[in-house]
């Protein structure tokens, strides 16, 4: 006699199913293995863009800090450059220097929280993740001194940034750029060739190039899929046209190449911050801007490449003091398109794996 | 630099092989007519010239009179981008054909434009509410939601 059986639906989270913030996935189980997923969202659903209806073009920046919020200078800079390209604003040299070097320290910031929490969820259990905040803090330090903030820095304004960097920090700087590679280094060591890692993410989860590309995935996803597309170099903003690097890629898609995409990435974010570190011209900081800004009536779309993809600003003017939409294009969200076709057919630890691979932040997706 | 191509030039493209599609065009971006909408994207896609294998982002305004749904397509190979938009005027229930199948990046968009904004994607695999729940009182990001 046939055992009956039927699948089983299996909630993984709402509170998480690793450290990503509150989010669900329903997944439906044939013993083991995963047969169907669905991805829940909105339980951190605040109405950003309803917000920013209400707000001057100013006032909408500490709110971008709250979307991605462990790169906020990321989410600063995005909007920063949507609202000066919506009112044709100039922004003077050195603050754009500031502006990469924020951003290159933010990617790496970003890229060791997601590289630790991965490797968290393959049950490398806070070891790598203690150390790879160890590192973190030193870029929190140097934020803190330009900003006086740890996490929300609100540090971008609308022609440049809110102040300029104070003397101590370029020294904070450089020696933190000397350590850093060592770190990467041990990193490397510890456990790139390791066995248990290899064992769990070598060929799990793997994401096409095709595939990659219709799900309109970005950043390390798309480029771990081996796309060799970075909005600094296919269209680059800001002064980015001015450093070398490299874009790396992964060749197969899957969870390991993923991982070893962002330690790659790193490293090229420490080759921008010491070319920035060197051109950075004296002078001002921020354009003359008014204070109450009235952009003329059109639309503009900015974007930069975010530590975790393609994050752009719509923006639509009626030359009021407020946006009349502003529409935040969120790389988590979209990057977690795939995450079914990725997850079909693998048993729920890998499912835990490859959700962790695709690194997301809750606020940039519900917003 | 991503080269942004021009609304115009496409839009006589479009016209060409879909007579009377295009509602108009500027520099920046096309408007095509809702029921169109599909046999555009798709030829948008699949024309090797222009080869838009990239979806960048959809979303919407509300203009009182008329919503505006704003599709941003790239080409990865050839590095250009260009904008397309459809509108539609009907507050009660209004609709625009669903792009999922060509670009599988307009699910949780789609799905997301149809919460937040109310515009029912018709052809999407799995039409219901994103980051609301089901029930949730009207659409919070229509101008005239209070």
């Amino acid at each position: 006699m046939a055992l009956k059986t039927e699948p089983f639906v299996l909630n993984l989270g709402p509170v998480h199913p690793s450290t990503h913030g509150v989010f669900r996935m329903r997944a439906t189980l044939d013993g083991e293995v995963v047969v169907d997923i669905e991805p829940v969202f909105g339980y951190l659903h605040r109405g950003v863009e309803k917000l920013t209806e209400q707000r001057t073009y100013t006032g909408i920046i500490p709110l971008t800090d709250r979307l991605d919020y462990i790169a906020s200078m990321s989410n600063n800079l995005a909007y920063v450059l949507a609202v000066e390209k919506l009112a044709g604003i100039k922004v003077p040299e050195r603050a754009e220097y500031i502006r990469v070097i924020m951003a290159e320290l933010q990617r790496v910031a970003a890229l060791l929280i997601a590289v630790g929490s991965f490797l968290n969820d393959c049950g490398a259990y806070f070891t790598p993740f203690l150390y790879m905040f160890r590192e973190r803090e030193r870029i929190v330090d140097l934020f803190e001194m330009v900003s006086g903030q740890r996490l929300t820095y609100n540090y971008m304004r609308i022609g440049g940034v809110s102040q300029d960097i104070p003397a101590e920090f370029m020294p904070a700087l450089r020696k933190f750029l000397d350590m850093m590679p060592r770190f990467l280094d041990e990193y490397d060591q510890l456990l790139m060739q390791n066995e248990i890692l290899l064992a769990r993410a070598k060929g799990v989860g793997i994401l096409t190039r095709e595939q990659a590309i219709n799900c309109s995935a970005s950043g390390p996803v798309l480029r771990a899929s081996g796309v060799k597309w970075d909005i600094r170099k296919a269209d680059p903003y800001s002064v980015y046209d001015r450093f070398e690097f490299d874009i790396p890629t992964g060749t197969v898609g899957d969870c390991y190449d993923r991982y070893r995409q962002r330690v790659a990435e790193m490293r090229q974010s420490l080759r921008i911050i010491k070319q920035a570190m060197e051109q950075m011209p004296p002078g001002p900081v921020k354009a003359e801007v008014p204070h109450l800004l009235h952009p003329p009536v059109g639309e503009a779309y900015g974007r930069i490449e975010a530590p975790k993809g393609e994050l752009g600003f719509y923006l639509v003017s009626d030359n009021s003091i407020a946006p009349y939409r502003c529409h935040i294009r969120p790389p988590s969200l979209i990057n977690l398109t795939a995450l079914r076709d990725m997850i079909r057919g693998w048993k729920v630890a890998d499912a835990i794996i490859i959700f962790g691979s695709i690194d997301i932040t809750v606020g940039e997706i519900d917003r | 630099m991503t080269v942004a191509l021009s609304g115009k030039e496409i839009a006589t493209q479009i016209e060409e092989k879909f007579p009377e599609s295009v509602v108009e065009s500027s520099e920046k971006a096309v408007v095509v007519k809702s029921d169109s909408l599909l046999d555009v994207a798709a030829f948008l896609k699949d024309t090797p010239s222009l080869d838009f294998d990239y979806l960048n982002y959809i979303t919407a305004v509300d203009y009182y009179d008329h919503f505006e749904v704003v599709y941003m397509l790239s080409s990865l190979e050839h590095n250009h981008s260009l904008v397309i938009k459809a509108r539609c005027s009907d507050r009660e229930s209004p609709a625009l054909p669903s792009v999922v199948h060509l670009w599988q990046g307009a699910d949780f968009q789609e799905r997301e434009i149809y919460d937040l904004m109310g515009i029912r994607f018709e052809g999407h695999p799995n039409m219901k509410r994103i980051f609301l729940w089901e029930g949730f009182p009207g659409h919070p990001l229509r101008k005239d939601f209070m």
